[in-house]
């Protein structure tokens, strides 16, 4: 069984459907895109899929538990973390610690053990440290965990929001548009960066693009949306031979 | 690379421990004056209130600052502690003799109360946000203080009689007492509270507030007031944290009130003490020691509350408004306009460029 099932979703703001009919399954460990043009309805997926909205069609499964209609935090707690095509970083904080908020839920020790510093603070603490550390270090960020993260550039931020997301400790990893805002050689290094993240963690990952190159380079599947609906779906280069997809979203 | 580490983890420890060290210095150096009878009077009498002041500082930039929500309601907090302490040291008055502890076990209880009313307020409350949150918590802030005006507490042999519309619906026998008189308040509370035991209290409540702040909870209040979608996103449950932060912040409240009881004669829930007037004076201490910043407020309820006075003292009493509000403009621009900043962070480069540098770590 596929990590992650998609069932018949869909999504209606009004009179707008924003997405319809989808239906996408992910196995583990796969690099899987969703891409299509902007207004596509692709991140109103990414928030279907961690509860932000509630579908008003269709079922999610990940990992064979059903979590349609589950909260935000229920729903990182079952396995999915994501990043923002806006960057949502907490800023009044310094990098090390918006990876110690994404390890929050899985290490604790209780407020009064914090207030009184009692033992179990300290070797909580200090775990935390050294698994944040060790994050920090697979994005390069090691360097900069003190740092504020609001004045970190662009392009680390964007790191950032996935050490941190990966801190949770996910079975499926939500990209959307990693790369944007980037020059072509931070995309390259990031595409780079998350391959490594793939094999390192062992980790299944959705990424949105509305840059089709950039996707077809690293996915092996992908589904191409448009208007909320799928175009087309299947292996990356079967797709990218699509007539209609050459035709409505490559254009000429 | 250890070593950094090392040394980050204590820069917070430092901040803090400086914190602490500057209360302590201000009770040393009081106690100097004190002790060779430099102090007026009227200073003397200023002591306790400074350490209340202080604390609902520390305690509503925690909601402020570190949750990053608006409250106005926050001497309704302090009313309830204030009311829960005198009510029980009155009680307690002829049984529990020595006064650092009755004021003690008055200010766990004072807390306690003033704490879980946070708790019950907050519930409804702490889903709206900003302008919202301000009104209503404004709004829970005069409910209480006008509640309090109205309640009857006395007692008699039979135990205790509660009343909401007169002393006489009391319904006591002749050798009853009225405990609580409605808007005439309660008269009669011990004098427990002392400077050294405000400057206790002080100290306790910089030690809930800082560790808090730096611990797992703290950093999953602060990112809460940061990015609220991005908190939820890794799985911060929004709703605890918020009311633990809210609440606490009320205990804290709640403990000045029971100091500030403690050291009048008569208590009553007037606007002046726990009206708006008094939660506006709290938060502009705050504002003006700098949102978030612990120390600061601190600082900033000592300055603002000495101020007066010093005006008053320096024949200044005419002028004292306009230079009151002429420092809290200068204050406030000096913390968040952005070409001060700017000068500011020049300045301290310069400095630090002028200063040796440390060798070792960087
Ligand atoms: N909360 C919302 N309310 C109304 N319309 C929305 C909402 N969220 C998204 N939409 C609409 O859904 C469509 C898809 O948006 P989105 O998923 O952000 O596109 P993209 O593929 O660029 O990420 C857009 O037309 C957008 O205006
Ligand atoms: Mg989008």
């Amino acid at each position: 069984m596929a990590l992650l099932e998609v069932k018949s979703l869909g999504i209606s703001f009004g009179g707008l459907r924003a997405v319809d009919n989808l239906n996408v399954s992910i196995e583990q460990g796969k690099l899987y895109g969703l891409i299509g043009p902007n207004g596509a309805g692709k991140t109103t997926i990414f928030n279907l899929l961690t509860g932000v909205y509630k579908p008003s069609d269709g079922f999610i499964t990940l990992d064979g538990v059903d979590i349609t209609g589950k909260s935000t935090i229920e729903i990182n707690k079952a396995g999915i973390a994501r990043t923002f095509q806006n960057i949502r970083l907490f800023k009044g904080m310094s990098v090390i610690d918006n990876v110690k908020i994404g390890l929050h839920n899985g290490n604790g020790y209780s407020t009064i053990e914090g207030i009184l510093r009692l033992p179990r603070y300290h070797k909580v603490e200090k775990e935390m440290q050294e698994k944040a550390l060790e994050l920090l270090k697979v994005f390069d960020l090691d360097s900069e965990a003190e740092t504020l993260a609001s004045n970190l550039p662009y392009g680390k931020q964007r790191k950032l929001e996935i050490a941190r997301a990966l801190a949770t400790n996910p079975k499926l990893l939500l990209l959307d548009e990693p790369a944007a805002g980037m020059n072509p050689q931070e995309t390259l290094a990031l595409m780079e960066t998350i391959q490594f993240v793939r094999k390192h963690f062992n980790m299944t990952i959705l990424l949105i693009e509305h840059d089709m190159k950039l996707v077809s380079g690293i996915c092996e599947e992908l589904t191409v949306l448009n208007f909320g609906q799928v175009l087309a779906q299947g292996e990356t280069s079967e797709v990218l031979n699509n007539p209609d997809v050459i035709k409505a979203y490559l254009g000429e | 690379m250890k070593l950094r580490n090392k040394f980050k983890f204590d820069k917070r420890a430092r901040q803090s421990l400086i914190t602490y060290a500057m209360v302590i210095i201000a009770f040393v150096v009081v106690q100097i004056l004190l002790a060779t009878g430099s102090m007026t009077s009227l200073m003397k009498g200023l002591l306790v209130p400074l350490c209340v002041y202080a604390i609902l500082a520390v305690s509503l930039n925690l909601t402020v600052g570190i949750l990053g929500e608006l409250s106005l309601g926050h001497a309704g907090f302090m009313c309830i502690g204030a009311f829960t302490g005198a009510f029980f040291s009155k009680c307690v008055q002829d049984v529990i003799t020595i006064g650092w502890l009755r004021i003690s076990i008055a200010i766990i209880l004072g807390s306690a109360m003033a704490g879980l009313f946070g708790f019950l307020i907050g519930m409804p409350v702490l889903r709206l946000k900003g302008d919202y949150l301000a009104i209503v918590t404004l709004g829970f802030g005069e409910i209480i203080k006008t509640v309090v005006n109205v309640v009857y507490i006395g007692r008699d042999e039979n135990g205790f009689h509660f009343s909401i519309k007169s002393n006489m619906d009391l319904n006591m026998t002749e050798n009853g007492k009225t405990i609580v008189k409605g808007a005439q308040g309660i008269t009669g509370t011990p004098k427990d509270a002392t400077f050294t035991i405000g400057i206790i209290l002080l100290l306790v409540t910089l030690f809930i507030v800082l560790n808090l702040i730096n611990s797992r909870d703290g950093r999953a209040i602060m990112a809460i007031r940061d990015n609220r979608i991005a908190a939820e996103s890794v799985g911060i449950n929004i709703t605890k944290y918020k009311l633990m932060a809210f609440s606490i912040s009320a205990a804290l409240a709640g403990s000045a009130g029971v100091l500030y009881a403690h050291n009048l004669n008569t208590l009553t829930a007037s606007t002046n003490n726990f009206g708006y007037n008094m939660s506006i004076n709290i938060l502009v201490f705050v504002v003006l020691g700098g949102i978030g910043n612990i120390r600061g407020s601190i600082i900033g309820a000592v300055i603002l509350t000495l101020l007066p006075e010093l005006l008053r003292s320096f024949n200044l009493d005419n002028l004292r408004m306009l230079i009151y509000a002429i420092i809290l403009i200068v204050v406030m621009l000096f913390n968040s306009a952005p070409s001060f900043i700017q000068f500011r962070e020049k300045v301290t480069a310069v400095v630090k460029s002028k200063l040796p540098k440390k060798g070792g770590v960087n």
